[in-house]
């Protein structure tokens, strides 16, 4: 199986006023295409960092990071948004919807910035909709619906653009037991049915059971890589 | 992309409509006072340029000099040193394309039960060039005239008025001082000097005629003063100092001796008076562009508050694939908007105002097309200018910061 993500010796420090701090010391990970990660540890381990640098958002310090075949490393900050609007969709804790803008529109942004015309954003986006539930609510504003709603709007947004890779930064962080299991439930789907590769951040244990395979994070090391249900035992 | 860009800058100037309606009256009364300014400005150049042309271009007077008696010194004019030969000479100066000699006066005129005092000009047809007169019906008179000093005249609109009212003056008989002239034509309207007198409250009548006929004078075919025109505007210095020497040597004065003439530049305080105004619309330009210069800083200072406003917005538009450039572009784009609509409505109150002043102070105001253009251009200039350095500033947010802030 080809690899989407392929990290060698991923090193993030970060300059403060007393010195550089050492956030990620050293990761090796490679993550397969369709595969389902929950990433799991205390807070200050370096998930978040290292999330962020999965996502393109931030730059390593020193090592390789190679997304869909293409090393990171060497691209510039308008290339990063390039790929990051391609092969990754983003699911944020806060769902991180525009407030002014309609449901539609908001699931339509990523293919604003890769110059897809008006009527085809208008289809696909009221397709993704379609897919997460939310068929007839796509000229209602964020704040006429629900939490949960919201995140499956989010959904709806990372899907639209057809990426490879899921980035799911505690996506059920400001949900209810209920509708966390509902949102896990469409991530399994995806996974399971489309063979989309899923990265999820948790801090519960309840939730990184819906992946396959767990990577613990500890002070900026990788403590534990393996399959989900072994790490319980 | 653009469609959907103007699409988010009229939501995102929505979302807080009070604040951009004051950002925008900041535009607002920036461009309508410079256009207001510009059309006032402009009014006052036309009206001052309206006189100078009506006076005639390029101009020369050349009066007699003054006369010394006893110590009582006589202004210009005072002695007749002038003569219609000395125009004559001047006339045969290569740089000057036209020469009327005059010999002013006021008299009492008569037409039926009306009578009207006014000055009367003796003077030659050439005096119609050089002041830049039309004929407004009948024909002027001619050289033909002059040589036999008939009694014909040329009426001013003003003269018409008053002894005519309604009835067509042309080849009616007027009486000047008794004697009966013929009117051969009637003056094209000239309106105001530039210092305010009616020029078509006049007559004129051949210069032999006023001289033999109507004023009389103990000294034989002298004149009150000579209108001279220059071929052309730079040509006027050479014109002034071989006139000058042509008369010193007419008249035989010594070398080192007092001209007893004077030749002055009708021009060049024309000039004056055109500059005057053209400092003045310059400095009301600039007074109201300061306006603009503020409202410029207004918008500056509410996209930066947008900016950071929105830092979240821009770090989840970054996250999902926004080039820096389609930040930049966003936030022009809104900065434009704002500036534009804004100057739209600062041309229509511009316009407006400027009819007002029109209208209730009654001072010529002229609006070109070319000033709201600028006025344009300059708003939109301004909505880059002040636009660019908030919306770069949204640009170079790093991503992961944006999507932190609360």
């Amino acid at each position: 199986m080809n690899s989407v993500i392929r990290i060698e010796k991923l090193f993030k420090e970060y300059e403060t006023a007393a010195g550089a701090v050492p956030v990620l010391k050293g990761i090796d990970l490679s993550i397969s295409s369709g595969e389902f990660v929950a990433v799991m540890g205390p807070s200050g381990s370096g998930k978040s960092t290292f999330m962020n640098i999965l996502g393109c958002l931030d730059t390593p310090t020193a090592g390789s990071y190679i997304l869909n075949e293409r090393d990171v490393g060497t691209l510039n900050a308008d290339q990063l948004a390039h790929l990051r609007n391609e092969v990754i969709g983003f699911v944020f804790q806060g769902f991180n919807l525009l407030p002014r803008a309609n449901l539609e529109d908001n699931v339509a942004l990523p293919l604003v910035y890769c110059n897809v015309q008006k009527a085809e954003r208008s289809k696909r986006a009221h397709e993704m909709l379609e897919k997460v539930g939310l068929a007839g609510h796509a000229s209602s504003l964020p704040s006429q619906i629900s939490g949960g709603q919201q995140q499956r709007v989010a959904i709806a947004r990372a899907l639209v653009n057809r990426p490879k890779l899921i980035l799911a930064d505690e996506p059920t962080g400001n949900l209810d037991t209920g509708t966390s299991r509902e949102i896990m439930e469409i991530f399994t789907k995806l996974n399971e049915n489309e063979g989309i590769t899923v990265v999820l951040v948790t801090h519960e244990p309840d939730i990184a059971t819906y992946a396959k395979r767990l990577v613990k994070f500890l002070d900026g090391r990788l403590i534990y890589d393996g399959d989900v249900a072994e790490a319980h035992t | 992309m653009i469609l959907q860009m103007l699409v988010e800058a009229w939501r995102a100037m929505g979302a807080n409509r009070l604040r951009t309606f004051l950002t925008m009256l900041g535009m607002v009364i920036g461009v309508g006072a410079v256009v207001m300014m510009l059309a006032i400005g402009q009014g006052a150049q036309y009206s001052v340029d309206q006189s100078i042309s009506s006076m005639g271009s390029n101009l020369f007077i050349i009066l007699s000099g003054s006369s010394t008696s006893g110590g009582l010194r006589m202004g210009s004019g005072a002695t007749p040193t002038l003569t219609v030969a000395d125009s004559q000479a001047i006339a045969e100066l290569p740089e000057i394309s036209a020469v009327a000699p005059a010999v002013p006066g006021v008299a009492q005129i008569v037409y039926g039960s009306n009578n009207w005092s006014t000055s009367v000009y003796g003077t030659t047809p050439a005096y119609l060039t050089v002041r830049n007169w039309t004929i407004a019906e009948g024909y002027p008179f001619t050289d033909s005239d002059v040589r036999s000093a008939t009694r014909v005249a040329l009426i001013g609109k003003t003269v018409a008025q008053n002894l005519f009212g309604e009835e067509d003056p042309v080849n009616k008989t007027i009486r000047i001082k008794q004697s009966p002239y013929l009117v051969v034509g009637v003056l094209g309207a000239k309106g105001q000097s530039l210092d305010g007198r009616d020029q078509d409250d006049t007559i004129l009548i051949p210069v032999t005629t006023a001289q033999r006929k109507l004023f009389g004078t103990q000294f034989q075919g002298t004149v009150r003063f000579i209108m001279a025109q220059a071929a052309s505007s730079d040509r006027m210095k050479v014109a002034e100092r071989d006139m000058t020497d042509l008369l010193r040597q007419r008249h035989h004065i010594q070398e080192g001796a007092e001209n007893d003439f004077s030749v002055r530049n009708l021009t060049a305080l024309a000039n004056t008076a055109a500059q005057a105004t053209r400092v003045m619309s310059i400095m009301l330009g600039a007074i109201a562009s300061i306006s603009l210069l503020v409202g410029g800083i207004g918008i500056m200072n509410i996209m930066l508050v947008s900016v950071t406003e929105r830092t979240r917005e821009i770090g989840i538009r970054v996250a999902i694939g926004a080039r820096q450039r389609d930040i930049l572009t966003q936030f022009l784009m809104e900065a434009i908007f704002i500036s534009i609509s804004g100057c739209t409505i600062g041309v229509l109150i511009g316009v407006g105002g400027a009819f007002l002043v029109n209208r209730l102070a009654e001072i010529a105001v002229v609006i070109t097309v070319a000033s709201i253009v600028m006025a344009f251009l300059v708003a939109a200039g301004v909505g880059v200018f002040f636009g660019y350095y908030p919306a770069r500033k949204a640009a170079r947010l790093k991503p992961i910061e944006a999507l932190r802030y609360q």
